[in-house]
């Protein structure tokens, strides 16, 4: 073991890293969806359509900025202008116009409600950006790289992944417990997720609270997208993949839990790099043992508290 | 009411075998339709529970992935279909007993992470699977006789169209068991089945099994018709398709599915050959205009319209 170790330490240093980048990008989209749920009671299967937007976006808008002629530090502002962009425009857009028509129906309804937008959603892109693959990396590239030491070795890795994805999720981490915690509309949303009832009963506007929070989660969704977009090539098919690892990740932590979202994510990313490395195969299972693994001992989750059956 | 489910059925059927006597190309489409609408008379079973699998496609996938393996050692298409559908039923008893426990999102969410780890499986071990090239699956004889490949897929056809009758029967039957009573019960207020002494699990755990075995017929005979399996027909999007149908057909009528699967296939058809980039998006949104105008389906709007003109 302690040979084995020795003898991979750069990569399991590698890994680790990789896996840290990653589980950043996977908590943005996870604490999203999550805290739609909360709050909307719907499971928003369009939500990894929004990530990829966001990531395309994000393209367009970083070679929109060079195209002005725009210095390469540009590119990272770019991220954030284009998720916000994203989250801002269609966020109200399906909220008002196609979930609005569909609370307190039937929950196979809401579902199958966020499934045609994300049927609908995957051909925009298609439509907008085609099929080929998107690459715009300036943001990355302009970072560099950062020698990291591991284990007597030098790992060298890119300052983006070290330091903004896994920066930007902390600092969303501790804003959004802040936010939920202290503000005023944080505390509000929070009343409205434990007693929707309750809630609209004390005069709370419950239709304002779901379009601040779908919009809030669109913005998630397409930053985690507008992210991702510079470490490597955007091309069809990432929001489906996306939306069911989110899926693992928020089942695993129990619904509505964002600081156990973090964790799971972080477990989900080291665990999914690790296998990259070690056992390619896997990469794609593991989120998915870890999650029945969890739910088989503990259903509601790891973090998650049981609720009362309704007789 | 049940007596004209019964004669629209019949007409249907046999309305499907002139489609395809006169527009052979629609063979093809119509049985894939019909496969599609066995598998989702299975979604049909457990929505009357409640609960949607976003998972259960993956039965589809490795009764089509046994069908392949076993047709060349096996060159029999009725043998094949047994045989993948015992493989689609034994998993479906196995993943069953775990998914059973629970419900709603939790139900939903472990189904398609079941069905994305056998999507893996299939999808990265190409040593064995091929990976997403699929597999071919050779031309097995029909009842011992070696048919041509326009007649073999007669043949298909017609197996199609008499297992979808059959299943139709089996699950209005069934839904008006007290099994099946029990399976809405679970959706309106399971507490209380327990209450009665009924065992909601198991109730659940019967209707799952079956699904999983109507999903089985499904893909040993997609897998017969197009006569290629690739990892595609296990993943999550196609678990999606089949809620998507059971939702457009109607979940009041065992006719649903199979009113559902048609439309389906052909929106996807024509679709597909009008905008080949954008038949995704004119699905989804006929499923928008269905779920936000009329709720019950096609076989909602049919029903709607024979009380219109029975009223006055």
């Amino acid at each position: 073991m302690a040979e084995w170790f020795q003898d991979n330490s750069g990569l399991l240093g590698l890994a680790l890293l990789d896996g840290l980048a990653s589980a950043g990008l996977i908590f943005l989209v996870a604490v999203g969806l999550n805290l739609v749920f909360g709050v909307l009671r719907i499971v928003n299967v369009a939500h990894g359509s929004l990530y990829a937007i966001g990531a395309y976006a994000a393209a367009s808008v970083g070679i929109f900025f060079a195209s002005l002629g725009l210095p390469a530090w540009a590119s990272l502002p770019a991220l954030f202008i284009a998720a916000a962009l994203v989250g801002v425009v269609l966020g109200p857009l399906i909220e008002r116009f196609i979930l609005r028509r569909i609370y307190g129906q039937e929950e196979v309804l809401q579902l199958l409600v966020t499934f045609a937008l994300f049927m609908i959603l995957e051909d925009v892109q298609k439509l907008i950006w085609g099929v080929q693959p998107v690459q715009h990396d300036v943001a990355m590239r302009y970072l560099g790289t950062f020698d990291v030491p591991f284990a007597g070795d030098v790992v060298p890795f890119t300052a983006y992944q070290l330091f903004v994805l896994p920066g930007v999720a902390l600092v969303v981490l501790v804003g959004l417990a802040w936010f939920l915690r202290r503000t005023l509309t944080g505390r509000v949303i929070v009343a409205v997720t434990t007693d929707r009832e309750a809630a609209t009963a004390m005069g709370i506007d419950a239709r304002r609270v779901f379009l601040l929070t779908f919009t809030f989660g669109a913005i998630l969704a397409a930053l985690g997208g507008a992210l991702s977009s510079p470490t490597g090539a955007i091309v069809p098919g990432i929001g489906p993949q996306t939306i069911v690892l989110s899926f693992a990740v928020v089942a695993t932590a129990g619904l509505g839990q964002t600081e156990g979202a973090a964790l799971t994510a972080l477990m989900i990313g080291l665990g999914r790099s690790i296998a990259v490395y070690f056992e390619p195969e896997l990469e794609v299972v593991v989120p998915y043992i870890i999650m029945l693994a969890v739910l088989l001992v503990r259903p509601q989750g790891l973090f998650g508290t049981t609720t009362t059956r309704r007789i | 009411m049940r007596r004209f489910e019964t004669l629209l059925g019949l007409a249907a059927a046999v309305l499907m075998v002139v489609a395809a006597i006169l527009a052979p190309w629609l063979k093809f489409v119509l049985t894939i339709a019909l496969a599609k609408g066995i598998a989702v008379i299975g979604i049909m079973l457990l929505l009357r529970a409640g609960q949607v699998s976003f998972g259960h496609a993956v039965f589809i996938g490795l009764s089509a992935y046994a069908v392949a393996f076993l047709a060349p050692a096996v060159p029999e298409a009725l043998v094949l279909l047994i045989a993948g559908t015992a493989v689609a039923t034994v998993s479906g008893l196995l993943i069953g007993l775990f998914v059973s426990r629970y419900r709603e999102i939790f139900f939903g969410m472990l189904n398609l992470a079941l069905s994305m780890v056998i999507y893996s499986v299939l999808e990265k071990f190409y040593s064995i699977t091929k990976g997403t090239d699929g597999i071919r699956v050779e031309l097995p004889r029909f009842a011992g006789m070696a048919l041509e490949r326009a007649d073999f897929e007669w043949a298909i056809f017609a197996l199609a169209l008499v297992l979808a009758i059959g299943f139709a029967l089996f699950a209005r039957l069934y839904l008006a068991s007290p099994m099946g009573q029990a399976l809405s019960a679970i959706k309106t207020r399971e507490t209380r089945l327990e209450f009665m002494g009924v065992p909601a699990r198991q109730v659940l755990l019967s209707a799952y099994v079956l699904s999983a075995l109507m999903g089985g017929v499904a893909g040993a005979l997609i897998a017969m018709t197009t006569r290629h399996v690739t990892p595609l027909l296990a993943y999550w999007t196609a678990s999606g398709e089949l809620v998507f149908i059971a939702i457009l057909g109607g979940a009041g009528s065992v006719l649903g599915p199979f009113l559902g699967a048609v439309t389906f296939e052909l929106v996807r058809i024509y679709a597909g050959a009008a905008v080949a980039d954008a038949w995704q998006m004119i699905l989804g949104g006929v499923l928008l205009a269905v779920i936000l105008f009329a709720p019950g389906g096609l076989w909602g709007m049919i029903q709607g319209a024979l009380r219109r003109r029975a009223a006055p």
